[in-house]
């Protein structure tokens, strides 16, 4: 995919995300919306994987670490086609498997998250596999800033950096902002990059709502032979809906109709423009 | 009378006025203070509230260094992490220790419907019943929330309260009764059988009885809000005066309320015995009173159970 095309279909996966929470009436729309750029990257144009075979062994693999934010997913998934679109309709209702956490009973999802600080060790068990093994997967771990307040994050950072593993990616959606209020209120982080590096591993900071900005991070690791890469993504909590960008309660707060057919003509706009700007080239 | 309070709110307006007096009692959050409804708390008394972020171990490492410097902390956090994450915190730091520490687990049960077994907690009383020194609480409605977050802030020891999400419909008329820890509430006489309920699930059993009076069955009804120490007499008084026993509870059907009062029954006076809850497997996802009705917590299944107990 084309970077117009990507942004495009982030806008398009935003829509449909934002329509899915407001039909189930329940979600978490906040992260979800400020993580759609990083899974877009990684699901449209980085990662190997085959929506006809999804335990291919040599496919590469994403773990949702920030559970939660499972909307983005459960839409990229079907979009992709690990499961039928209509079934989005089922998000959250009685008896579904499209549930408010990744579920390892849906195809394309490697394990079941939703309990913060899991992802990162689960991710250094699959890259030591993938060596030990050698096969040439990488593994793509995707945590929230907040997260980072749990120790098991940390024990799985020095592991990482201690077998050396070098394909493995760990992500922080570095928008700022947890339940309670910005990260730095409730359980200061920073200075959260040189932390990881001193834990051992390269450290890459972008602008995490700039598909071309991953798309460059994410083809370019391993920058450094033996070292994990940490992706510092510099994020908007609530991006690509102007009313919802940096407010906390929007971290599980569901549109209303107004609100949805506000959201949803603003990114109708946003991808307009795009397939303007492909006709002019 | 339909309820609109639910009983973690129940639980900081009472420590807001508890702590007017008691400058020692604390409130600790991890990113949670929403959730556990504890931002009156946070705002009217900034110096007796501490927000440690997402980091389960840590409250309950940093509540047992309070406690033992005098302070008298509750903990709130939602019920499937402090109760397992922090378990082994809870084991050494808090109950071996002998801290004097109250954790609150709010959302607990199935309250978090659609989320998902990550963040259902009905494997917490069955953990927690195997740490020697840790008294468990399930308060009822909101007249016993408030009765116990009395009790419990002149209580010494560490205590584990589980709580749920939503408002529940009253089971008491006023919180005007006696709450002790450790002794059942009998709240409704009976002789034919024994519906012991725990909890949010006390509302059920009493409809239940309803249910079963119109049919012309006279059940006893009682509230064990104390899990632990277990009120093993009103249980054998229960076996021995009623014949039978069902118990009805928001938890796992291994190692909870069932478990608890079964190893009574079994050693102490043998009668038949239910036990409704949750079964052996990752609960399925949907609303709590969908979930209920699915795995037959109601009071129509429980009037049923009893009925076929009565019949043989
Ligand atoms: C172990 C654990 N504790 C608490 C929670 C409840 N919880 C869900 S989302 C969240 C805030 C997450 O904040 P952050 O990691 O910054 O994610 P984002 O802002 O990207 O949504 C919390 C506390 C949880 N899911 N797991």
């Amino acid at each position: 995919m084309s970077s117009m095309e990507l942004k495009s279909k982030a806008a398009q996966i935003r829509m449909d995300l934002l329509r899915m929470i407001h039909g189930a009436k329940t979600g978490h729309t906040g992260g979800s919306l400020s993580n759609t750029d990083i899974l877009t990257a990684l699901y449209y144009k980085i990662m190997t994987i085959d929506p006809a075979q999804p335990k291919w062994q040599e496919r590469d693999r994403f773990i949702a670490s920030k559970g939660h934010s499972v909307e983005s997913l459960w839409c990229i998934l079907a979009d992709r086609g690990f499961f039928p679109k209509e079934e989005l309709a089922t998000f959250s209702q009685f008896g579904t498997r499209l549930i408010g956490h990744p579920n390892n009973k849906v195809p394309g999802i490697e394990m079941n998250t939703g309990a913060l600080g899991h992802g990162l060790a689960i991710s250094v068990g699959m890259a030591l596999a993938a060596k030990k093994d050698a096969r040439a997967s990488r593994v793509f771990c995707l945590m929230g800033d907040g997260e980072q307040a749990e120790g098991s994050v940390w024990e799985a950072a020095m592991a990482g950096a201690h077998y050396k593993l070098d394909n493995l990616v760990g992500i922080i959606d570095r928008n700022r902002l947890q339940i309670s209020g910005s990260t730095e209120e409730v359980m200061g982080l920073e200075p959260l990059e040189e932390k990881w590096a001193a834990f051992g591993w390269h450290v890459v900071s972008i602008d995490g709502n700039d598909i071309d900005a991953l798309v460059e991070a994410f083809e370019s690791a391993p920058a450094v032979a033996g070292k994990p890469t940490l992706v510092m993504a510099n994020t908007v909590k609530g991006k690509g809906v102007s009313f919802a960008e940096n407010v906390p309660h929007w971290h599980h707060h569901v549109p209303n109709d107004e609100e949805l057919a506000k959201a949803l003509a603003e990114l109708e706009a946003v991808i307009n423009s795009y397939s303007q700007e492909g006709q002019v080239q | 009378m339909a309820n609109k309070i639910p009983n973690r709110q129940v639980i900081c307006e009472t420590l807001v006025t508890l702590a007017q007096e008691d400058k020692d009692i604390m409130v600790l959050a991890s990113d949670s203070r929403g959730s556990a409804a504890m931002a009156p708390f946070a705002n009217a008394y900034p110096e007796q509230f501490v927000e440690v972020g997402i980091a389960e171990q840590n409250i309950v490492g940093i509540s047992a260094g309070l406690a033992h410097s005098g302070k008298k902390p509750f903990v709130t956090s939602p019920a499937c992490f402090l109760s397992m994450r922090s378990i082994e915190q809870i084991k050494v730091d808090v109950a071996y220790s002998g801290t004097n520490v109250k954790l609150v687990g709010i959302s607990g049960g199935i309250s978090y419907g659609a989320l998902g077994m990550s963040h259902h907690s009905v494997q917490d009383i069955a953990v927690a019943r195997a740490i020697p020194g840790l008294a468990i609480i399930l308060p009822a409605d909101r007249h016993e929330t408030k009765r116990m977050t009395e009790a419990l802030a002149v209580h010494e020891g560490g205590v584990y309260v589980r709580i749920g999400r939503n408002p529940v419909e009253d089971s008491y008329e006023s919180d005007d009764y006696e709450f002790v820890i450790g002794k059942a509430v009998t709240m409704r006489e009976g002789s034919d059988i024994t519906i012991i309920a725990t909890g949010e699930t006390v509302r059920i059993a009493l409809d239940a009885q309803a249910e079963l009076a119109e049919a012309g069955v006279s059940a006893r009804v009682l509230n064990m809000h104390t899990i632990k120490p277990l009120d093993e007499e009103a249980i054998v008084r229960a076996a021995q005066e009623t014949g039978g026993i069902i118990t009805v509870e928001e938890h796992s059907i291994h190692g909870g309320l069932g478990a608890a009062v079964a190893e009574v029954v079994v050693q102490q006076h043998p009668v038949p015995m239910r036990i409704l809850g949750i079964p052996d497997e990752p609960a399925i996802a949907g609303k709590s009173t969908e979930v209920f009705d699915h795995y037959g917590i109601s009071s129509s299944n429980i009037k049923a159970v009893a009925l076929g107990m009565l019949r043989k």
